[in-house]
């Protein structure tokens, strides 16, 4: 947080001696009217891009797993699944599966005689869940994969079935190795959720944009959104660590 | 006609001509062995002999190609009931111990009995309590595994396999892991058990161990069994030059 304010002060300072220099920091200056509604217009995506990114990234924590396991298969027919898929995903574009997750999903759906409209908002959430959740499923498989054989053996000899083994032995060690990655993720898909503005969500960047074209202020704009974006991802690492502490002190608790 | 009887096999674990590849590497050549109930088999050999991958075989740890493999009658194929039915008859304690190091002493005694038994938790307990106190050890039970000493260590492995009430143990190496103070500990148990009647099958080089305990021994090499029989043939005379060289190694130290 400290940071934060170490790199807003000079912003802060050249905002005041806007009238005498090229700069244009008054678009952004929250003490005059003008300047506050362009703040606020501006801080106002900030609802979008949140709710965008944690329903996307609880979809691709969710998917990813269900992708990984089959990828940790004995049966080389699960392990081809899980290695098309990823490979797939991963080798697309995101602005490409955007534009097709918007434009093209809504005519697969109308031709299954399905009535699913995407607007921008799922468009975009559930472009960024499909791309992450490719990298979000290799990640759970390196944890996973991290953890000695012994303990799925273990398990099985106690009786487990395989869902037990995964939830009660597995799992709740291998999430020390896969939160920390994960939370990469999350920052990822924060900073991919830009890409929402393409096909016309109110988001951050979106909102930049218009104004921008409005105020033709895009240095003093920009500098603002990207301010915006280094806020979330410090809130995110900072609930990490955290995360990690507690998890932390129960393992030797 | 009469009705046919059919006689109820007395063996506890029969393995006919069992036969097992990694690959294209013949690891186990026509294995056959019988344990009668109650009864205590030592298997020993080199290092690389498959004594490990037999006895990985008995709970489908690993799987054989050929052969046939009953445990208390009912034959081990690949239909996952026979797999279930057979490993809760069968309970393993390995040489790493494989304790689960994210639950304390206790949980890893009564998972097995809570999720793949369906008892209620002061049952569990209770029952976690009675084993613990059989490996002299009640007062570990709010403890991980990661502060016990080795010896501890296997003596909860002990009585976690114990919770699950099985005919038949199967020990592979379960002191080669132990500094020598402790390895006299755990072999006080598994002769107690040995006395209480349980069947046993053990891979050991504690040959002190199978003088006491053994009704069988069984030599390994090279994936065959070379020769077995009754502890006093065994070690008074043993018939193929490699288990004499096998013998005078082990015992020379
Ligand atoms: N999963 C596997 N894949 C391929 N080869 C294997 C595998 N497991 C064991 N082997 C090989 O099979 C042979 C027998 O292994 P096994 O572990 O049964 O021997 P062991 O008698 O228990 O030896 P040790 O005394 O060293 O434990 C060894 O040559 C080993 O390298
Ligand atoms: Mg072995």
């Amino acid at each position: 947080m400290k940071k934060l304010l170490l790199l807003a002060l000079p912003i802060l300072a050249l905002s005041g001696c806007s009238s005498s220099s090229t700069w244009g920091w008054y678009v952004i200056n929250p003490m005059t009217p003008g300047g506050w509604i362009n703040i606020k217009f501006l801080i106002s995506g900030m609802g979008d891009t949140i709710l965008i990114s944690v329903i996307a990234a609880v979809l691709s924590i969710v998917v990813g797993l269900v992708v990984a396991l089959p990828g940790l298969s004995k049966k080389r027919g699960w392990r081809l699944v899980n290695r098309v898929y990823v490979e797939f995903i991963r080798s697309i574009p995101l602005l490409p599966m955007l534009f097709w997750v918007f434009y093209g999903l809504p005519i697969i759906f109308r031709e299954m005689g399905l009535n699913i409209p995407i607007d921008p908002f799922w468009g975009a959430v559930i472009t960024l869940a499909l791309s992450d959740s490719a990298f979000t499923a290799e990640i759970y498989r390196a944890g996973i994969q991290s953890i000695a054989k012994g303990q799925t053996e273990a398990a099985q000899t106690i009786g487990l079935n395989y869902l037990q083994t995964m939830r009660y032995v597995i799992l709740p060690q291998a999430i020390r190795r896969i939160l920390p990655p994960l939370a990469n993720q999350f920052i990822y898909i924060v900073k991919m959720s830009a890409f929402a503005s393409v096909i016309g969500m109110q988001e951050l960047t979106r909102r930049a944009n218009e104004l921008v074209v409005t105020e033709y202020r895009p240095l003093e704009i920009y500098t603002l959104l990207i301010l915006e974006y280094l806020v979330l991802v410090l809130i995110i690492s900072a609930g990490v660590r955290w995360l990690e502490r507690r998890m932390g002190s129960d393992e030797r608790g | 006609m009469s009705a046919q009887i059919q006689p109820r096999s007395t063996q506890a674990i029969e393995l006919k001509g069992v036969n097992k590849w990694f690959g294209t590497f013949h690891v186990l050549k026509n294995i056959d062995l019988s344990v009668g109930l109650g009864e205590k088999v030592v298997i020993c050999g080199p290092s690389g002999s498959g004594k490990s991958t037999v006895v990985r075989c008995i709970n489908r740890l690993e799987e054989h190609q050929e052969g046939t493999i009953r445990v208390d009658g009912v034959e081990l194929t690949n239909d996952p009931k026979s797999v279930a039915a057979i490993r809760s008859e069968v309970g393993m304690v390995f040489q790493q111990f494989n304790l689960f190091p994210h639950l304390t002493v206790l949980e890893n005694l009564t998972l097995g009995p809570i999720k793949a038994r369906g008892m209620t938790r002061s049952e569990a307990e209770a029952r976690a309590m009675h084993y613990l106190e059989r490996v002299h050890i009640p007062e570990q039970a709010r403890k991980r595994p990661g502060q016990l000493s080795g010896g501890q260590q296997q003596r909860v492995a002990i009585a976690r396999s114990l919770c699950m009430e099985p005919k038949v143990l199967l020990f592979d190496e379960p002191t080669s892991a132990l500094d020598p103070e402790m390895i006299s500990e755990v072999l006080d148990v598994m002769v107690t058990l040995a006395e209480e009647g349980m069947t046993m099958v053990v891979v050991t080089h504690e040959m002190g161990f199978a003088r006491k305990v053994a009704d069988q021994m069984v030599f390994m090499d090279a994936g065959e069994i070379v020769e077995q029989g009754s502890p006093e043939e065994f070690f008074g005379a043993p018939r193929s030059p490699r288990c004499q060289k096998f013998l005078s190694q082990i015992l020379q130290h």
